[in-house]
């Protein structure tokens, strides 16, 4: 088998049996990157100095019998909202065009510890706030599987990196469905873990009570694999669970027997694409020939999970993005600042000014929007209105999570109601793109785990993805049955065709 | 909960754009009060949902506040908080007069 379709179960083994080499690894990837990042804008960054140094760093430590991490050897792509010492970290935005973090983050110091080769940054939705990746402000990322669409978003460069064979495994984020919506739109494998479970230090914030990081791969095991390393108590980051991690990959080749899934009746309403039905039930089907019984559980709040993550996000948006000041790091605006002296009024101060210019240069249009629309549900005379409101219900999602799993194991169903959008298709309607999110902000707001994987391709050659849901810390399951899945079927080692040829 | 197509005005959006730091034109606050507008009336969908007999929830998780012990732990140093500063003296990020008509910073 080629060195690009190996697993990254299979990678790390074959580098710690010697039959390849960290450098050869490292190389054969960033040449795949170098051929085809220019159809694919999957990378904003792409380090390939800093790749083979430290590939060749752990060969010799390996031929010497020192020790080695965990992954030694095995390429990694970060998505950029991860802070990294030793390359660029911009968010996809003009606000943090150069700007070089002080610190890594931990997932990536803890990556890093177990000797994973960074390849580079993937590109993402300015500030992963997106579900198409166009909002991007160094251009759109193209799906693989067609170049004419998106590949989802937030974390669209990791999902099509992937699925086109520039790096086995890369790290996403996942505040609405941004690492779930995108691997179910490239065909590849994505994992939203519980909220707590991984640290978020050094994850460049969002929404804090929704976000979380996540690994994204071809499959289950892989996924598995990452978590061993990426997963644990980090005291730097208050939301961390201080929990054992568990030996993800030993949990993994267990049969279904006994296990209960419920399917939703909430997630056939109008808008479900017919053909991803189809993948969906045949999921289903196979789920239950693997020994899982299926049953019908409710989620009666589903609908309001848009409007609540709609209120919720953008308000905690609008206070993290506070920071961008043009005084600290980032853009600023080279306007001269006079001030108007006018209390009150635009520009009050020259200090003012700077802000209000600097941030007006730096934002894109959907950061803006949604900075804007949290500041106002925050104002006086709103806040009760609409962002309480919104905590309140969100209460009731999770009491519905609560309540379901009281019932059932998992609940499974679509990941995203149409297979991947055409690029400009629902651009100039904000709302419209909100509601890709229709599946997943529900596990964000209850802050439970889900996984998607791919489950079937439509006519025209599009995959379909399938979503499972846990209750809290309910990882090891979720991996186990997306995994079992993936011994039944070959839906995840389908390959676009070469994409250097389509451009 | 007002569930106009238009509920928010331009001085609305002004407001709120000063309050939010932002520097918009008039075109795009035209434009922001159009899309804002159709946003609200959407989530203001909430409105429907009985939620007197239900507390705020505001992170999924059961965790209290952790605390740690009050101990000096490595940090940044001064030179690396600085290295990204659009404009430093070596010792303070610098910044435009905070009050006042002038200041060149």
């Amino acid at each position: 088998m080629q060195l690009l379709e190996l697993s990254a179960i299979d990678m790390v083994a074959a580098l710690r049996q010697g039959d390849i080499t960290a450098v050869q690894c490292a190389t054969a990837f960033l040449d795949r990157i170098e051929a085809t990042n220019g159809s694919i804008n999957a990378f904003l960054a792409v380090d390939r100095a800093g790749a083979l140094e430290r590939a060749a760093d752990i060969d010799a430590r390996r031929r010497a019998g020192k020790p080695v991490g965990a992954l030694a050897g095995l390429p990694v792509a970060l998505k950029d909202v991860l802070c990294t010492a030793d390359m660029p970290t911009t968010c996809a935005s003009r606000m943090l065009a150069g700007f070089r973090p002080p610190y890594d983050a931990d997932v990536v110091a803890r990556l890093r510890a177990a000797d994973a080769v960074f390849v580079g940054k993937t590109n993402m939705d300015e500030f992963a706030m997106g579900g198409s990746n166009e909002n991007s402000a160094f251009g759109p990322v193209r799906n693989p599987w067609d170049l004419a669409r998106a590949p989802g978003g937030s974390s669209g460069g990791s999902a099509a990196c992937v699925a086109a064979d520039m790096a086995p495994v890369a790290i996403g984020s996942d505040t609405g469905g941004s690492i779930r919506q995108p691997a179910g739109l490239c065909g590849i494998t994505g994992l939203k873990p519980t909220y707590g479970r991984v640290s978020r230090r050094g994850l460049i914030a969002f929404a804090s009570s929704l976000d979380q990081i996540g690994p994204m791969a071809r499959g289950a095991a892989d996924c598995a694999l990452i978590m061993e390393t990426i997963a644990g108590h980090d005291p730097g980051d208050a939301t961390s669970l201080d929990v054992a991690v568990p030996r993800y990959t030993d949990l993994l080749d267990k049969p279904l027997a006994g296990v209960r899934i419920g399917r939703v009746p909430e997630h056939y309403a109008e808008g479900l694409d017919p053909e991803v039905a189809k993948g969906v039930e045949e999921a289903f089907a196979v789920l239950k020939a693997a020994g899982a019984t299926i049953h019908e559980v409710r989620l009666p709040h589903a609908k309001y999970g848009i409007p609540t993550y709609y209120l919720i996000a953008p308000c905690e948006a609008s206070s993290n993005l506070a920071r961008y000041d043009g005084a600290h790091y980032g853009h600023r605006s080279s306007v001269g600042h006079r001030g108007s002296g006018k209390a009150g009024s635009a520009f009050e101060s020259p200090l003012v000014e700077m802000y209000c210019r600097s941030r007006a240069e730096g934002f894109g249009p959907e950061v803006k929007r949604r900075v804007m629309l949290g500041t106002y549900a925050l104002s006086a005379g709103y806040y009760d209105a609409y962002y309480a409101k919104a905590l309140r219900v969100r209460r009731l999602i999770r009491q519905d999570y609560l309540d379901a799993f009281q019932s059932v194991d998992l609940i499974g169903g679509p990941v995203s109601a149409t297979p991947a959008f055409k690029l400009g298709e629902k651009t100039d309607d904000p709302l419209a793109m909100y509601l890709v999110d229709l599946y997943t902000v529900g596990t964000n707001l209850a802050g439970v785990g889900g996984i998607s994987f791919p489950c079937g391709f439509t006519k025209s050659g599009l995959p379909i993805g399938f979503q499972l849901q846990a209750p809290a810390l309910g990882e090891p399951l979720l991996l186990q049955a997306a995994d079992r899945f993936q011994r039944l079927t070959d839906w995840h080692r389908r390959r676009p065709r070469p994409t250097e040829a389509r451009s | 909960m007002s569930t106009s197509s238009q509920a928010l005005s331009d001085e609305d959006v002004a407001k709120v754009a000063l309050l939010a730091r932002l520097a918009l034109s008039e075109a795009e606050i035209a434009r922001m009060t159009g899309e804002l507008s159709k946003i609200v009336g959407f989530v203001s969908m909430l409105g429907e949902v009985d939620t007197s007999s239900v507390a705020p929830l505001a992170h999924p998780l059961d965790t209290q506040n952790i605390f740690r012990d009050d101990l000096p732990t490595p940090s940044l140093t001064t030179a690396e908080a600085l290295q990204a500063a659009p404009r430093h003296d070596g010792e303070c990020f610098l910044v435009p007069a905070v009050l006042g008509e002038s200041g060149a910073a």
